[in-house]
């Protein structure tokens, strides 16, 4: 991506993520979430967070890839088993990129 | 705002002893507070109730000190995976003061590398921010008589640790109206330069590290930290789930539309899941 394009692209999520947190501070008395969406929205972090992570754990260069062979995979379960015991992305995190770097240390994969 | 300074002294009610008892019945009566917790501590609450601009903006930076900690690693880690996914350290930087949002910043930079198209990004990072409007309705009643200036400020603060550190303490009237402003003004810039400095750190970090750390790998270590915690129940658990399932499908999809379609397949997910459970308890 060349420069005005990053830049205009940074200033577009610039002004959409403001849109958003200024919308209803700006509306006050005017509007009120409708139910529907106040529904979906208690979804979106469970959804979007897991859709983020999903491809960046299954695809080694752009192929579907379960095996032994993806440390990145192995890791990251066992970074979800740690997320999961200690509700700290802190331990999430230390864990997850030692259990990396030790399988791609011992080198399963090959 | 001078007003504010002569303000006497204001009683509280319920009476202190009152409230001391409460409190120790909370189990959080005494002594400092517990790390990641705002301070609700009764003295704070009378001397806060004549707070000067100062005073208050003050309590506000002094309240988030334990939250500001964790959120460090969100700023270098953002930093460091934008030095890798080949922004420049001005665009890194520019990236954090504009769009001021962590986990939407780092959601983007695959995008940004694989070579999204703008509307594509942008669309990314309206999906995942959606929930900033539900911090912008909820501090609605606290800010909505300001003048148009200080909305665009406090609104350009709100986050999800501003939210969470102001929300409670502002609904329940233990902030008084005219000091809510600068109680909030101190959390939110407090906040602010914290995450600049830490993205400053990460692309420091960044440009040291060598590609054989694997330091990628961060982006999505911090997801599956955030995801987890949000999984509270059978419908959030839904949403996952097919949000998972989609993503595994549309990871092919052109023009990088599948984050946004495997998100939206996940809030299907859930609401399906909820009306499902909700028919059967009938």
């Amino acid at each position: 991506m060349n420069t005005p394009t990053l830049w205009l692209t940074m200033a577009g999520a610039g002004a959409v993520t403001f849109a958003l947190r200024l919308s209803f501070i700006a509306l006050l008395g005017r509007a009120e979430i409708p139910p529907f969406l106040r529904r979906a929205l208690r979804f979106v972090p469970a959804a979007v967070l897991t859709a983020v992570v999903i491809p960046l754990l299954f695809y080694v260069n752009g192929a579907f890839e379960v095996s032994l062979g993806n440390e990145r995979l192995l890791a990251g379960l066992v970074a979800a088993l740690i997320a999961w015991r200690t509700r700290n992305v802190l331990f999430t995190l230390g864990g997850g990129m030692a259990t990396l770097w030790v399988l791609q240390a011992i080198g399963l994969g090959g | 705002m001078t007003t504010t300074i002569r303000k006497p002294k204001v009683r509280t009610y319920p009476p202190r002893t009152m409230r001391s008892r409460e409190a120790d019945h909370l189990g959080r009566g005494r002594g400092r507070p517990l790390p990641g917790r705002i301070a609700h501590d009764p003295d704070d609450l009378i001397e806060e109730a004549s707070a000067s601009p100062a005073a208050a903006f003050m309590a506000g930076a002094r309240d988030i000190v334990p939250i500001l900690l964790a959120l460090i690693p969100f700023g270098v880690a953002f930093g460091a995976t934008a030095m890798g996914s080949g922004l420049s350290a001005v665009e890194a930087l520019g990236m954090s003061v504009l769009v001021f949002a962590g986990a939407a910043q780092l959601a983007a930079l695959p995008l940004l590398s694989a070579g999204a198209s703008v509307a594509v990004v942008v669309l990314t990072v309206l999906v995942i921010n959606l929930r900033l409007t539900l911090y912008s309705a909820s501090m609605a009643p606290h800010f909505g008589r300001l003048p148009a200036g200080w909305k665009g400020l406090l609104s350009y603060l709100l986050t999800d640790q501003a939210y969470a550190a102001t929300i409670t303490r502002f609904d329940e009237g233990e902030t008084r109206e005219p000091d809510k402003r600068w109680y909030y003004l101190g959390v939110g810039l407090a906040i602010w330069v914290t995450f600049q400095a830490a993205t400053t750190t990460g692309v420091f970090l960044g440009a040291l590290a060598s590609d054989g750390w694997s330091l990628d790998f961060v982006l999505p270590l911090i997801f599956i930290g955030l995801a987890v915690p949000a999984i509270k129940n059978r419908t959030t658990g839904a949403a996952a789930l097919s949000a998972g399932v989609a993503a595994v499908f549309c990871a092919a999809l052109p023009l990088n539309l599948g984050l946004i379609v495997a998100a939206l397949v996940g809030i299907l997910g859930g609401l399906v899941a909820e009306t499902v459970t909700e028919r059967s308890r009938r």
